[in-house]
């Protein structure tokens, strides 16, 4: 029989080794990439409000460089330590496995919560293209303009490709929130069993509603809904 | 009367590759428990030379922790709250195909057949599972007055019979459910406050040294759980942790000598 | 062989102070220098062996399950008595030990069971002081209930799972000396027989049940807390691998066995459904405390329980001893509901039950209340029966729970061979011919808690035990006869399985030597026994081989040794020409079917030599004598 040792002396333990601890950074930093995409989603309502708007809160954000440049840093590095510690923890789950069931039925996991590892990877994809996309231009969008977001969007979301691309990613990501949200209220360790109905509708509405929001970018320019102006 | 399939997982020892075999099963009274199943089913195979199928198993009226394996994909079988010696094959139909598998998780290696070792769950109270009370000189048991609502609570957690079924069931083979029980138990006792910290960081350290797989809130282990543990525990347990790895101190007193 | 009980004499509230202050003690310095094996990590041993190991001891615990918090005192469901008198219901450690002495129906030693009476208010701390989740009032104080055979409430429980809490707090406290090294614990291993060198018990032989390896581990003190012998009836309510195999080692090997006859009859299980049935499920007696039993008046009577109208009820218990009720003894209500299904009267499928109901105590405390109380013995129910006891009343059967009868032990639990002390169920000291619910709990926690740790230093310091090795004579002619015996077990190739065997004998146990025995059932059982026997040895089939897991060798092992415990049960049985407590001799009864005791001349102790294979084993008489209480007849009308 394969015996390690035991651990007497907590002293000796290492917390910040912990798979527990690693969840922590994982839902601490999920809380901040969370908050991000909630502003994210209220600057873009803006978009229906017409390009003068829009634009102007534009060079607002590139007006204060040193703000804009701080949470760029913040948020890459959110990004980083998020998918670090979720790669690792995910690959050290796939191990704690090696022979896996003929046949496994789950009983109340959720396609949320069984698809993270994928929502994940498939957003950080998608953050990547689209700062290529509309942030830098690499791979812009017809007739790019760094100076006219609401023209740079409209022509963007005319490319139905496009569209259904952040359509899926946007979907991906209400997933992705839904089951972090919910998640990270039970790594912190704020959950107990009175709100919990609470709690998971109120995910369940936030997500929605960002979800909806967001797709409704891509769908009101396809419907011709917003265009150039 | 029953007539099943049934397919086992046999394997012959620690270091054999294991597969799974078919066996018919007809003429299986309803009224049997899966266990007495089993049984049967070994003694007609022992009457035709065929060594019987090993599993775990002793008490048979669900508490002590012994018995478990996965049927048709679900730790302990179809029935919730119940363990593999109180289901009862009235849970089945006539005709049906039973899946049974052993425990599947790193820390838990295949003995023989259906039989795991579990002995990492032991290695994790040992770290920390415990109030550390030597025999004698305790104070009257109603010195402490506890209040009912958490001697409740706390019964609710120490109703755990270690049988590994969260780990089994959880994807990834998760002990957390189990470690969060006994950490919730001794947590909301007053008994357990002044160790309450050190058992935590203990208990998550040994847990992971086993190899077990980390918590991602998915629930299966709440579902698969034979007495009905709950993941509010988990949470308990991670608020626990982050206190403890945040006030954490050195201890520094020296273990002087008496004079 | 000379039984040297080694009774304190004087005024018994203090023969156990007295005791400890003249029992020898081991300098904590030179604790470490001795080494003690347990075996079996139920309440006695988990408890014992932790003890042993805090106070300095090298400890080897040794048991079968694959963990040490398997041990089978885990399903206790009821309670564990304490004298307390948290409740002001006039209960003391005095009233505490008349009750046991006189639930044993004066079979017990009187200075044992005043020992257990008072360490039971010190378990009741240690447990709490452990983190045990006993049930609490909201006030926040300690809950009790009542319990058979006491007119005080003094159990204290945690829900319906006592033994498994308390079983839990003892292994905690194993598994704190497992992981700082005083303890080496050796699960899945099983103890095939006692090592006795220089005339003291010096060791054990083991098999290794993963690898099947045959090995010899050398201790200074032997200690047997490996529970009692009920499965050899095959049917009981012990967990599957509840074996004799231990204690009967050692009884071979010079350990007097006392009272085997003494096997308890609970009278709340579930009744069996058929053939296929492998073991009996307790419904804790608690139950008892607001379920009515009864059975109709009339024979035959198929009727669905919810037709047949209150006066064509009869609630026997009620009826017969009116100041006890539903919560007379445990042999009495057995043997009570025997009766009404001898008569015809029993009911279910088989008419071997009788019904539990709880349709008033539900009227009275509304259904929440009971579902409080006995919620998880409620779903117990129904995941067997597939019957919802909160609608149907529960039917009930008695079935084979616990054995009074063990090796027997001197007052400082050792055995009569040097050196081999033997705790919990497995010895006979405390509950003489009949033992109260909650007790069993409360005794082995006594004897692996508080008294063991006393007495085992004295016996290291008289006895200067002197260290032996691997290469004794003894140890090898040992290690040679349990090699022998498993190659013997796979060398048989007949054509019957140990289950099958294992059933044969357990239907003549029951049958003869079960509820109600009677000298023609018994010498027919002394006939058909050796024919059993004989069969096992012709016609055993075990397939696999010895070095590997193998299930059928482990169950063939411990098959072969109740074929012999059996006998012995049944001649002690014959022997004993009385009734008492649960030893019900029909040829013995009152007029209205109450146990005739025969204290003229059967107040003793029947401690039985093992003589050799195939002789009849020699009986010694430890005569009881009972200085504090009178020998009455019990009554609880």
């Amino acid at each position: 029989m394969s015996s390690i040792p035991i651990i007497t002396s907590a002293s000796s333990v290492k917390p910040l080794e912990a798979t527990v601890a690693k969840k922590v950074l994982v839902a601490i930093t999920g809380i901040v990439l969370f908050g991000f995409v909630l502003i994210h989603m209220v600057g873009n309502i803006q978009l229906y409000q017409g390009p003068e708007k829009l634009n102007h809160y534009a060079e607002l954000l590139q007006s204060m460089k040193p703000v804009l440049w701080t949470f760029r840093i913040v948020l890459l590095a959110a990004v980083g330590v998020h998918a670090l510690f979720a790669i690792l923890l995910w690959l050290r789950n796939r191990s704690a496995r090696p022979v896996a069931y003929e046949s496994q039925r789950f009983v109340s996991a959720t396609l949320t919560s069984r698809t993270m590892i994928w929502s994940g990877p498939l957003i950080g994809l998608f953050v990547v293209y689209h700062i290529l996309h509309f942030t830098t231009g690499t791979f812009p969008p017809p007739h790019f303009n760094s100076h006219n977001v609401y023209n740079n969007v409209v022509y963007a979301f005319q490319v139905p490709g496009v569209s259904i691309a952040y359509i899926i990613a946007m979907v991906a990501l209400g997933f992705h929130l839904y089951h972090g949200g919910v998640s990270l209220f039970q790594t912190l360790g704020l959950r107990t069993p009175h709100d919990e109905k609470p709690l998971k509708l109120v995910l369940w509405v936030i997500t929605t509603i960002i979800v909806v929001v967001n797709i409704s970018f891509p769908l009101a320019v396809l419907t011709g809904l917003v265009g150039l102006k | 009367m029953l007539n099943l399939t049934l397919k086992v997982w046999r394997q012959k020892g620690p270091k054999d590759a294991g597969q799974m075999v078919t066996y018919p099963a007809p003429g299986i009274s309803p009224d049997m428990s899966f266990l007495e199943m089993l049984d049967v089913v070994n003694e007609r195979m022992m009457e035709k030379d065929e060594e019987p199928i090993a599993f775990d198993h002793d008490c048979r009226e669900g508490i002590c922790g012994s018995c478990g394996t996965v049927v048709n994909g679900i730790a302990h079988g179809p029935r919730s709250a119940t363990t593999a010696c109180q289901l009862h094959m009235r849970s089945f139909k006539d005709g049906d195909t039973i899946t049974v598998e052993p425990w599947r998780a790193k820390p838990f290696p295949v003995l023989k057949d259906l039989i795991v070792d579990r002995s990492a769950y032991d290695r994790i109270i040992a770290a920390g599972g415990f109030v550390s009370v030597n025999t004698g000189g305790c104070p009257d048991g109603n010195s402490l007055p506890i209040p009912k609502e958490n001697a409740e609570l706390s019964m609710d957690a120490a109703a755990c019979i270690g049988c590994g079924a969260c780990a089994a069931a959880c994807p990834n083979a998760s002990a957390m459910l189990f470690v969060s029980a006994k950490v919730s138990q001794l947590a909301l006792l007053p008994q357990g406050q002044p160790e309450r910290r050190d058992r935590v960081l203990k208990m998550v350290a040994q847990m992971d040294a086993e190899g077990f797989g980390g918590c991602t809130n998915i629930g299966e282990c709440e579902s698969a759980c034979p007495k009905e543990i709950k993941l509010e525990n988990i949470a308990r347990l991670n608020r626990d942790f982050l206190v403890a790895t945040v006030t954490k101190r050195p201890v520094t007193a020296s273990q002087g000598g008496g004079a | 062989m000379e039984l040297k009980s080694k009774l304190p004499s004087g005024p018994i509230e203090t023969a156990w102070d007295r005791t400890r202050q003249e029992l020898k003690l081991v300098n904590p310095s030179n604790k470490r220098k001795y080494s003690v094996i347990m075996v079996g990590s139920g309440l006695a041993g988990a408890s014992g062996a932790a003890t042993l190991a805090e106070l300095g001891y090298q400890v080897k615990c040794f048991c079968y399950q694959d963990s040490p918090r398997r041990a089978h005192s885990i399903s206790a469901q009821g309670g564990i008595n304490g004298a307390k008198n948290y409740q002001n219901d006039g209960d003391s450690v005095w009233r505490l030990f008349y009750d046991t002495v006189k639930g044993g129906d004066f079979r017990a030693r009187e200075a044992n069971v005043h020992r257990l009476a008072e360490v039971s208010v010190n378990i009741i701390d240690q447990c709490v002081a452990q983190g045990v989740p006993f049930a609490r009032e909201y006030g926040g104080t300690l809950a009790n209930r009542s319990f058979g055979g006491a007119q005080v409430s003094r159990t204290f429980y945690a829900r319906g799972q006592t033994g498994q809490q308390l079983l839990l707090g003892a292994y905690q406290s194993l598994e704190r000396q497992i992981g700082i090294g005083a303890v080496q614990m050796y699960p899945r291993t099983e103890m095939l027989d006692v090592i006795v060198a220089d005339g003291a018990a010096r060791g054990i032989v083991t098999r290794d049940m993963v690898t099947g390896k045959i090995e010899s581990h050398l201790a200074d003190v032997v200690i047997l807390a490996t529970g009692g012998y009920a499965n050899v009836f095959y049917l009981s309510t012990n967990a599957k691998g509840c074996n004799t195999t231990a204690i009967w080692r050692a009884h071979r090997r010079g350990a007097a066995f006392a009272n085997p006859c003494y096997t308890q009859i609970h009278p709340t299980c579930i009744p069996v459904t058929g053939d296929h049935q492998s073991k009996l499920t307790l419904m804790s007696q608690s139950l008892r405390n607001d379920g009515r039993i009864w059975v109709p008046l009339k024979k035959g009577d198929k009727r669905p329980p919810g037709q047949i109208p209150e006066n064509e009820r009869d609630y026997y218990l009620e009826r017969k001893y009116p100041s006890y009720g539903n919560l007379a003894p445990r042999d009495i209500s057995s043997r009570a509901a025997k009766q009404c299904c001898d008569e015809g009267r029993g009911v279910g499928p088989t008419g071997l039950g009788v019904y539990l109901d709880f349709a008033d105590a539900i009227g009275r405390l509304g259904e929440n209340v009971i579902r409080e109380r006995y919620g998880n013995l409620f779903e117990m129910y129904e995941r067997i029966t597939d019957e919802n006891p909160y609608k149907i009343p529960m039917r009930i059967f008695p079935a084979s729970h616990y054995v009074m009868g063990g090796l027997w032990v001197d007052y400082n639990l050792m055995s009569t061979i040097p050196g081999l002390h033997v705790l919990g169920e497995a010895n006979f000291s405390d509950h003489g011919a009949n033992r109260l619910g909650a007790s069993a709990l409360m005794q082995g926690l006594a004897d692996g808690y508080f008294v063991i740790p006393y007495t085992i230093g004295d016996y290291l310091v008289n006895a200067k035990v002197k260290k032996i090795d691997a290469s004794h004579p003894e140890v090898k002619k040992a290690e040679a006869e349990v090699t022998g015996r498993v190659k013997r077990l796979l060398s048989i190739n007949g054509k019957r399985t140990p289950d099958s065997l294992h059933k044969e004998l357990g239907k003549v146990i029951w049958e003869k030597c079960g509820m109600g025995r009677n000298a023609a059932g018994l010498k027919e059982a002394l006939q058909r026994i050796p024919a059993i026997r004989e069969e096992f040895w012709k016609n055993l089939k075990v397939l696999g081989s010895g070095d590997d897991l193998n299930v059928s060798l482990e169950k063939a092992g411990r098959v072969a040794d109740f074929m012999e415990m059996a006998e012995l049960l049944c001649i002690d049985a014959l022997e004993r020409d009385e009734s008492c407590g649960a030893h019900f001799r029909e040829e013995h009864q009152t007029p209205d079917g109450e146990a005739l005791r025969n204290d003229e001349k059967f107040c003793h102790v029947a401690a039985w030599e093992w003589a050799g294979e195939g002789k009849t084993p020699i009986l010694h008489k430890e005569p009881l004598t009972f200085e504090s209480l009178h020998l009455t007849q019990r009554s609880y009308k």
